[in-house]
């Protein structure tokens, strides 16, 4: 079972990811975007990071609906309600429980990700964060490690896509060939998922 | 490549307190990120509240005052602002006459706006929102995130500004501002690429005898590049990329916009090359406004935005405003 401290070490683990990071997040951001992914998303995972220390919810449904809400406050862009949507649904599905299975995790991630493609308006294929949320929450069934593979395949697998969301897509045909910024990150995301239960 | 910051981190809130400095009748909270009128809220007026990331300036800080926008929300560079920031504005200047939203459509502004809008109705303040998306070089709305919003944003700020000022209602406010972005279309070009603090180098690369043509305002390339042109050919170029969707019947509004490092003798230039083609055209010309308005940091570039406008709409235009970036009529 997972408890509240699995879920605050996966946020560390993201962070420290994100951190490490940030600079080939900015970079990939550059040819398709506007050359910031990795420094916002830096200053909104170091924000979750502190406040999950000075509030140290008692739930997993906590520590994420609290920590997507701080995105939501602090980064700002399109990363910002996507990611913060992405751990407050998924939170709010995990309910006020002080453990939850990993197929409880599994489902509950499951509503996240359909949360943030019914607020950005993609779907798989689009060149998006999504491209690696959806394999990943399809492998999760199996287990963490596969999860983290699933998502970085996925978003190995947008550089020959054509963007159709977000701002790369004003692009068009140029944006086929870079891997894509928001599929990165959240691949360091599943990647911090295993992590954390790796320590177990 | 060298800037005049201290480091990338603080360019926003040090431009803040700078601002702050320069404009006493603004009230700019530097910690929340909010330029607010110092008279706001203004008795029975309706309030207007727009923001976006940094990196435009003037827009839309210094369209902060009297005739425009009673408070702006800037976000990090290039990165929308947060709902706090928005919910903490409309709270700010909400006289009970309501707030409208200006948003420029970007998936960002968008996602973090109707979030916004959602917490301050919670709060008991009517809200509405108007979407601005007037940039015709983004071709395929239904495989893009649709037409990004530019230059007529200023349009429509100072119009609809200008008409909360006399004090319509606010579904009035809301209506002429649609209707200005209804009547108003615009189109860019880069002559260089700009560089945003936290990268510190151009955003894209763009070789010396090149230009990108349909540019946006973020530093993103645009839909094609080409070799370099003349004045009077991008002038013929963008002109006719704007009036290939709009079929103005009434006079129009130019803004010949520098996109922030070209200078104003090039732009006035330019501006004598593009009221050549809307002559050659036989598209009148209202009135015309030539400088840096809806900037893209260092970007070298111009774009030109037209805006049909009918009696109404030109009165309110014409009457008084007085802001940091665009001041006349008092």
């Amino acid at each position: 079972m997972l408890d509240a401290d699995f879920f605050r070490r996966w946020l560390t683990a993201a962070t420290a990811a994100v951190d490490r990071e940030a600079a080939r997040l900015t970079e990939l951001d550059s040819p398709i975007g506007d050359a910031d992914h990795g420094s916002n998303l830096q200053r909104g995972f170091v924000a979750v990071s502190a406040v999950l220390e000075k509030e140290s919810p008692a739930t997993p449904g906590g520590v994420l609906t609290l920590a997507g809400r701080q995105l939501i406050s602090t980064v700002g862009g399109a990363s910002g309600p996507l990611y913060g949507t992405l751990l407050r649904r998924t939170g709010k599905a995990l309910g006020d429980a002080p453990e939850v299975s990993e197929a409880e995790l599994a489902a509950a991630l499951r509503t996240g990700v359909d949360a943030v493609m019914t607020l950005g308006g993609a779907a798989p294929g689009d060149k998006t964060m999504i491209d690696a949320l959806v394999p990943a929450v399809d492998a999760l069934g199996t287990s963490f490690d596969a999860a983290a593979t699933a998502a970085e395949q996925g978003a190995l697998a947008t550089t020959p896509m054509q963007a159709r969301k977000g701002r790369a897509s004003y692009l068009g045909e140029r944006s086929i060939g870079h891997q894509d910024p928001g599929a990165t990150s959240s691949a360091l995301l599943i990647g911090a998922l295993a992590e954390a239960a790796r320590d177990e | 490549m060298k800037m005049l910051i201290n480091v990338a981190e603080t360019v926003v809130a040090d431009a803040l307190r700078g601002m702050a400095a320069a404009h006493p009748e603004l009230v700019v909270d530097v910690e929340n990120r909010v330029i607010a009128r110092r008279d706001a809220p203004v008795e029975g007026k309706v309030a207007i509240v727009s923001g976006g990331g940094s990196g435009h300036e003037p827009l839309h800080g210094g369209f902060v005052g009297h005739g425009m926008l009673s408070a702006a929300c800037p976000g990090e560079v290039f990165t929308s602002p947060v709902p706090d920031q928005m919910v903490r504005a409309a709270a700010a200047v909400d006289s009970g006459a309501g707030v409208l939203f200006v948003v420029k459509n970007y998936t960002g502004d968008v996602l973090n706006f109707d979030m916004a809008a959602e917490l301050a109705e919670d709060e008991g303040i009517q809200v509405a929102k108007v979407l601005v998306n007037d940039d015709v070089a983004v071709t395929d709305s239904l495989y893009t995130a649709g037409r990004r919003g530019t230059g007529a944003t200023l349009f429509v700020e100072k119009i609809a500004g200008a008409a909360a000022e006399e004090g319509q209602p606010l579904e009035r406010v809301e209506a002429i501002a649609r209707q200005v972005n209804a009547n108003a279309r615009s189109f860019g070009v880069a002559l260089s690429a700009c560089a945003t603090p936290a990268k510190g180098s151009p955003t894209f690369d763009l070789p010396p005898g090149e230009l990108e043509l349909g540019v946006g305002i973020h530093g993103e390339p645009g839909r094609e590049r080409r070799a370099m042109m003349t004045s009077g050919e991008i002038a013929d170029f963008s002109v006719d990329a704007v009036l290939e969707d709009l079929q103005p019947t009434d006079p129009v509004l130019v803004l010949v916009n520098g996109m922030g490092a070209t200078p104003l003798l090039e732009l006035y230039g330019f501006n004598a090359e593009v009221q050549r083609v809307l002559s050659g055209r036989g598209v009148p010309v209202a009135r015309t406004l030539v400088g840096n308005y809806v900037t893209s940091l260092d970007m070298a570039g111009a774009s030109v935005t037209l805006c049909q406008v009918d009696e109404e709409l030109l009165r309110l235009w014409d009457a008084p405003v007085s802001t940091a970036g665009l001041r006349w009529g008092m």
